[in-house]
């Protein structure tokens, strides 16, 4: 069915053909639609989920821990402070292997406070050990909050699935809805090899960890993120051939014969593809590489992106804090040290609190790389881009 | 259809956003691809706030603003003496403003030459029918007319179709809406 939906009340639609268990929510902008239209749901009694409102965010990951240890199919909902305030509970959630499918809308995280996109709150949780997909619009959001579950099932790992603040959350587009029944087939039912609630076989669950076996746990759970992408593949490609809808691990966009790339996360790799046709138009050899997989890292598939240009503009809408530019930069650029292909490389970060980034804008950029190229050499590593004074 | 991009100037509580809504949603229904969504600023009842929509046959990818519409749909005309409406639109762009003076009036007030200008009194509609000044759905039939950007009778089905949902308990509200939109479709003036 084609219909037009906000990412927001697309996100709402695949929670409730999902029809999960368990959701423990508490709302915040922009992320607030998605619970309100999911309790509606709950009200409206078009799913079967046990919805429990709860006072904080805080308590909201922790309600869904419990559940999921339980062996529910669990999910919420949350943006910038919420997932800051669920952080404590996020490396909870993954150290218990619990498959939590978290509906995120990517805000700017305060101080100064905003409402608007950047992606600072989910790079801030981007150790706790959850798979992190960033979508470009509300039909990859909608697919891929389908998708994350049944990857996060199979894996025995947490994740997060967000879009961009209002450009995205807020922005009504054409989405292509799948028939209400074919998603519990699609999905199937979560396979629990330990319940909490299964009183005939106990369990104990978080119990103290010491030196003689917390490593070996912790390795473990590294270890589930090493072998997950060959899952997200597996479930992307089923995704495909059941709805038609293709999706990768990076997403690549004119690279095969391009001189310089622009790598990039979000809605802004919609913009910057538009960019690519437009320089392509001028005769110029561009292309485009969007991160979709940010966590785990897709080391192999980004260094073959990678290594097919001269020269790369990485644009990170977050900033480390640590003088070394942006996380997707750092990540790009740590992955080469051992490619016998380094591309040049230079980080713009841009867009924090929701600032506008167009298609001119992403056209100069381009031509900046153009630069870099002929010049050989990258002037200035890490630049602030759209920001006044700079 | 290339692509085309609509700007609605309001203010709050007038409706710019639901109607920038409701057609990318007719629009949909009538196999396009759209975007439509406002500017989330401060915004307050009565103070400037700006919609837009894109509209094209192809998908469209870019999630920037939109600079340069063809289009400007002004719900107040008090916005003109403030903002500048008619900012990045092209020569042969279109200007529909919620009015009681003449086309001609509003394009000398906005000092325009070659663009083209439909006004309506979509106030004076929504008081008369609604009882209430709220000029955002009579301009939908105004804007089909100018633009022709849609069949007018599918654009129609479409709206009343959102509305039942959105009062499902107030059939003259729905019936309100549809009778303004046709009105202002038949009394939109160049």
């Amino acid at each position: 069915m084609i219909v037009a939906r906000t990412g927001n009340e697309a996100m709402a639609e695949a929670m409730r053909q999902i029809n999960p268990d368990v959701v423990a929510a508490y709302p915040i902008t922009p992320a607030t639609e998605i619970v309100q239209l999911f309790a509606k749901f709950v009200n409206d009694g078009l799913v079967d989920t046990e919805f429990v409102p709860v006072e904080s965010e805080h308590s909201a990951c922790s309600a869904c821990c419990g559940a999921s240890a339980s062996g529910a199919r669990v999910m919420t909902s949350t943006a910038s402070q919420g997932l800051a305030l669920m952080h404590e509970i996020l490396f909870i959630a993954a150290g218990l292997r619990l498959p939590i499918t978290i509906c995120l809308v990517n805000r700017s995280l305060s101080s100064p406070i905003n409402i608007h996109c950047d992606h600072s709150d989910t790079m801030a949780s981007r150790d706790a050990g959850w798979l992190q997909i960033y979508t470009e619009n509300a039909q990859e959001a909608y697919d891929t909050t389908i998708q994350l579950v049944k990857m996060a099932e199979q894996a025995l790992l947490p994740g997060i699935v967000s879009t961009d603040a209002f450009i995205i959350s807020h922005g009504m587009e054409r989405v292509e809805l799948i028939d209400d029944k074919e998603v519990p087939k699609f999905l199937g039912e979560r396979k629990v090899n330990y319940s909490l609630l299964d009183v005939d076989n106990p369990i104990t669950l978080g119990p103290l960890d010491l030196q003689d076996y917390f490593f070996e746990h912790k390795r473990s759970e590294i270890d589930a993120m090493d072998n997950v992408l060959p899952i997200i593949e597996k479930v992307q490609k089923e995704f495909g051939d059941k709805f038609g809808r293709y999706y990768p691990i990076v997403d690549e966009y004119k690279l095969d014969d391009a001189e310089v790339a622009i790598l990039v996360m979000g809605s802004t790799g919609g913009t910057a593809k538009v960019a690519v046709e437009r320089m392509r138009e001028k005769g110029k050899k561009v292309g485009l590489i969007r991160a979709r997989v940010y966590r785990p890292f897709p080391k192999d598939a980004m260094t073959k992106a990678l290594s097919k240009v001269k020269v790369i503009g990485v644009m990170d809408r977050s900033d480390t804090m640590s003088t070394l530019g942006g996380h997707l930069y750092n990540d790009a650029r740590s992955i080469l040290y051992k490619s016998d292909n380094q591309p040049l490389m230079k980080n713009y970060i841009y867009g924090l609190g929701g600032r506008d980034i167009s298609i001119e804008e992403i056209e100069a950029i381009y031509e900046q790389l153009f630069d870099i190229q002929k010049s050989g050499e990258v002037d200035k590593d890490v630049v602030y881009f759209g920001v006044r004074g700079e | 259809m290339a692509l085309l991009e609509i700007r609605w100037h309001g203010r709050g509580g007038q409706g710019a956003k639901t109607a920038a809504l409701l057609i990318g949603d007719a629009a949909v229904e009538t196999g396009k691809y759209i975007q439509a969504f406002p500017e989330y600023g401060p915004e307050r009842m009565g103070a400037p706030v700006f919609a837009f929509n894109r509209i094209a046959d192809e998908p469209i990818l870019q999630h920037c603003g939109i600079k340069t519409p063809q289009i400007v749909v002004v719900l107040d005309p008090t916005l003109m003496e403030t903002v500048d409406v008619t900012e990045g639109l092209p020569e042969d762009g279109i200007v529909l403003v919620n009015s009681q003076k003449s086309a001609e009036e509003i394009k000398k007030q906005l000092g325009l030459t070659s663009q083209k200008v439909y006004v309506i009194d979509a106030s004076k509609i929504s008081e008369e029918i609604l009882n209430r000044d709220l000029p955002n759905t009579p301009m939908l039939g105004a804007l089909i007319k100018a633009s022709k950007l849609l069949e007018f009778e599918p654009m129609l089905a479409s709206v009343q179709n959102r509305l039942k949902k959105k009062f499902p308990n107030r059939p003259e509200v729905v019936q309100g809406n549809i009778k303004a939109i046709k009105r202002a479709y038949e009394e939109v003036g160049v």
